[in-house]
């Protein structure tokens, strides 16, 4: 869905109503609006006790999928603007996108996942106890007695989960030890099977994929397209890929310290007591991380240089811009959410706080929050004067002027485009 | 009175701990038990180990070696003459038979309970040296089948009973079917970002117990409360990783579960009737990890079972009318003082409380905890041998007309059973949960 071709003129609309969605349905669960704020979407019950989607647009009134359900779960709009969920009858399931079930149907489907751009979905399947992943309705050929973790390259051309290569029964503790689990991609299984293996992720082209793995109860690496680091850690946490270079990296842990290294070596020469979540920020390929520099203090490193300001329970939403400039993050300090960005908190303590995000020139940066009940969205560390019911992540324009709100007011979805000049 | 197996000393018939017995020599245990001891333990343990002077009053702390016969093989300070004392005196150079058996101590005659803490005058915290041998245990691959395939399962699917992600979601949404014939609008909700409550479960309650699911879903409807589970792994807050030692993935299993909640944005995670699980996520695993307290609240289902009475949030139709007596999880008690919560919840929904002697952080161990009913069947005979003390309690409270026995906690539930049943104790076992979903009134 090319954002550029949004409505972003300024101002206010009304896209549903949500009062005479509720006098209609039975049974509707939350609401939740399209990329562009358009389209609001719902699972509900309709008047036959089966499960379908509703949509409203501002133009429009409430319709229905002409499909309906004995189950219906997971309702996502794709980035592209198609509504897909999850949806069974007579205990066979499949995906269903814009009121159109795939052909495919299996004993059970989950883990629905989409490609940024929205053009390939993709979903983990299990069909007489044999687990696959189909993606745009086409199956893995080969199927495997367990598979987790499943992940699609950012392409949607290929996908990748962890498996078990051989079928291990509950207390066959010897076998575990020679290695069941590996990574298949497209459903090709990698030779090597080793004792775990978890998070496995594509390299930015779709060509190469990492996992972390245990090879011995105390051995842990990283493995890239089934060949394992040389070197052992005593833990490792997930790898991620250069968007540039491919180079992987991963979080490890040697002396009772962590620090990220990669194949050849560590790459910060700093440790911490913890640190996790390494992202690469931008075109300038610097990595940030979340990272405890002492015990109970929590921050961001970027490049292996940590914040001055610490928090004392916890640190998550690592965000970075493009230009890999700044990052921001969310905190928890003293019982109380915050945002903090480029390593300096902002004002304000909140109930809740979501993952900030930067416009495309980093010029802005926007968080969603929540204080008693109500949701507000903080706009470069002040408050926009609206409290919703409800919130969705806001977007920015392309040219970063913009920002799209989408939420919910006195029970009315609205979008609203607000002007950062 | 069921039989028993008479208890061989030696006698080991474990896979888990001979196999891995048969392929220590002298090097590989004495460099494992330096690295463990120099890089893990710090002066912690050397203050414990030189502070005890053999006093002896741990003893009568524990139930196993009251259970025993007073055997000073059982007392704690025993348990620790068998296995660290004699490591750290000899400085690792110990035998692979010496392991055996030093494995066997820590990993089933010891359930972590802490009560003998209690009744050192030091304070010395025998269930930490215990753990510190475990520690070596896993290091050395000498672990007990059953618990190891447990750990196994854990380090597989973040959960301790192989539960497969479909099966997961498939249960829950079983349990949501089933719950609507009761209220027809009635959700499991599945991922919903920014519920005020996380419900987080014990990988048996999908496997064996999936009407605990279906009771909770009832309890929190009723409550009206804003909740949600994942449908993906981090569902599952136990950790028997915690008990073989396993420290690694222990820290592994607690970032799960606690990025589930994170991820969904939540402001709180309620967690069902689980003593080790809570132990793991309220003390050790956490901790592990850096956060020095859960990095959001975490309460027991006792604390919001509490709440729920405290504030009115459900009404009964009647209170439980069976007298009942209630068994206090070490793991919640001596770890966290929910035994006063516990008996005003037990107050507020049955009729007659009877209380077991000693009870509340003097209580005894239902035998099952700290991962010892997780080594399995090679086990059972003297696992339930070494609960007499706890089977006399509870004849003691039958005795003054207890019918059921209240145990907020999976394990105990097991030990409890085993002990109602080898030594022919006429009780009904429930948890809380049973016992509000009976009572309370329905909404429709």
């Amino acid at each position: 869905m090319d954002r550029e071709n949004w409505d972003w003129e300024i101002g206010k609309r009304e896209i549903a109503n949500l009062a005479p969605w509720q006098e209609r349905f039975s049974y509707q669960e939350e609401p939740c609006a399209s990329p562009d704020g358009e389209i609001v979407a719902a699972i509900i019950r309709n008047d036959d006790e089966e499960f379908t989607a509703a949509t409203q647009t501002s133009a429009g009134e409430i319709t229905t999928w002409e499909n309906a359900y004995e189950k219906v779960w997971h309702l996502r709009f794709g980035p592209d603007g198609r509504l897909s969920a999850l949806v069974s009858d007579t205990a066979e399931w499949t995906v269903a996108t814009d009121d159109t079930p795939w052909e495919n149907t299996y004993d059970f489907a989950w883990d629905m996942a989409f490609t940024p751009s929205g053009s390939h979905v993709a979903v983990s399947t299990q069909k007489d106890l044999q687990y696959a992943v189909s993606v745009n309705d086409t199956p893995w050929a080969k199927e495997f007695s367990r598979l987790t973790a499943m992940t699609l390259s950012p392409d949607g051309l290929h996908s990748a989960a962890v498996v078990e290569t051989e079928l291990l029964l509950e207390t066959e503790i010897f076998k575990f030890r020679k290695g069941c689990y590996s990574v298949a991609v497209d459903g090709n299984a990698w030779k090597q099977s080793y004792m775990n293996v978890w998070e496995p992720c594509f390299s930015n082209d779709g060509n190469h994929v990492a996992a972390s793995i245990r090879t011995t109860y105390q051995d842990y690496t990283i493995v890239v397209d089934g060949k394992p680091w040389d070197k052992k850690y005593s833990s490792v946490w997930a790898p991620i890929f250069s968007p540039d270079t491919n180079e992987v990296v991963a979080p490890v842990k040697e002396a009772g310290r962590w620090s990220l290294a990669s194949q050849d070596g560590l790459v910060w020469d700093t440790s911490f007591y913890q640190l996790w979540h390494p992202a690469y920020a931008g075109g300038e390929n610097r990595l940030a991380a979340i990272v405890s520099p002492e015990y109970g203090l929590w921050t961001v490193a970027l490049d292996g240089t940590a914040w001055d300001a610490t928090f004392n329970e916890l640190v998550t939403d690592l965000a970075t811009s493009l230009n890999g400039q700044r990052a921001g993050c969310v905190f928890k300090h003293d019982g109380r959410w915050g945002i903090a960005v480029d390593g300096k908190p902002w004002q304000g303590r909140f109930d809740m706080a979501w993952k900030p995000v930067f416009s495309p020139d980093a010029a802005h940066v926007a968080a969603k929050v929540e204080t008693q009940g109500k949701y507000i969205l903080v706009i470069d560390g002040k408050p926009l004067d609206r409290h919703f019911t409800r919130l969705e992540m806001p977007v920015f324009s392309q040219d970063g002027q913009r920002i799209l709100v989408k939420g919910v007011e006195n029970n009315i979805f609205y979008r609203e485009i607000v002007d950062l000049g | 009175m069921s039989d028993s197996k008479p208890i061989t000393e030696n006698e080991i018939d474990d896979k888990g701990i001979m196999a891995g017995v048969e392929k220590l020599s002298p090097e590989k245990i004495e460099r494992v038990i330096n690295e463990v001891i120099t890089a893990e333990t710090g002066a912690k343990l050397k203050v414990y180990v030189d502070t005890c002077v053999h006093c002896g009053l741990c003893s009568e702390g524990c139930h196993y070696f009251i259970s025993r016969d007073r055997d000073p093989k059982f007392s704690p300070a025993g348990k620790v003459k068998q296995t660290l004392w004699e490591i750290m005196r000899k400085r690792g150079r110990v035998s692979p038979e010496f392991i055996k058996n030093a494995a066997v101590v820590a990993y089933t005659q010891c359930n972590l309970c802490k009560r003998c803490a209690m009744y050192c005058p030091f304070g010395i915290d025998i269930a930490y040296v215990m753990s510190v041998m475990r520690r070596i245990c896993h290091k050395l691959g000498v672990v007990p089948l059953y618990i190891q395939d447990t750990a196994h399962s854990h380090s597989v699917t973040a959960n301790q009973m192989w539960v497969k992600d479909d099966e997961w979601i498939d249960t829950l949404m079983w349990q949501e079917e089933e719950a609507r014939d009761e209220v027809s609008n009635l959700r499991i909700p599945l991922d919903v970002e920014g519920s005020d409550t996380f419900y987080s479960v014990i990988g048996p309650e999908p496997k064996y117990r999936a009407q605990l699911i279906y009771q909770a879903a009832m309890i929190m409807e009723a409550a009206g409360e804003s909740w949600t589970m994942p449908s993906s792994p981090g569902w599952d807050n136990s950790d028997m990783c915690m008990y073989t030692g396993d420290y690694e993935m222990m820290e592994r299993l607690k970032k799960v579960h606690f990025e589930a909640a994170i991820r969904l944005k939540a402001k709180r995670i309620v967690m069902g009737e689980c003593g080790h699980a809570f132990r793991s996520v309220y003390d050790m695993g956490n901790r592990a990890l850096g956060w020095k307290m859960p990095p959001i609240p975490i309460i027991h289902a006792i604390e919001y079972y509490h709440e729920i009475f405290s504030k009115e949030k459900i009404k009964i139709k009647k209170k439980f009318d069976r007298p009942v007596t209630l068994h206090d999880p070490c793991n919640i008690v001596r770890g966290r003082g929910l035994h006063h919560m516990a008996r005003e919840v037990v107050n507020a929904t049955c009729k007659t409380f009877i209380e077991m002697t000693p009870n509340c952080e003097h209580n005894y161990c239902c035998g099952a905890g700290g991962g010892v009913i997780n080594c399995g069947p090679p086990f059972k005979n003297e696992r339930v041998e070494s609960s007499k003390a706890k089977a006399e309690q509870l004849f003691a409270a039958k005795a003054k007309g207890a019918e059921v026995v209240i145990a907020p906690c999976h394990n105990c539930h097991g030990g409890l059973e085993d002990i109602i049943h080898h030594y022919g104790i006429d009780m009904e076992l429930k948890f809380l949960g049973d016992i509000i979903y009976e009572i309370m009134e329905i909404p429709e």
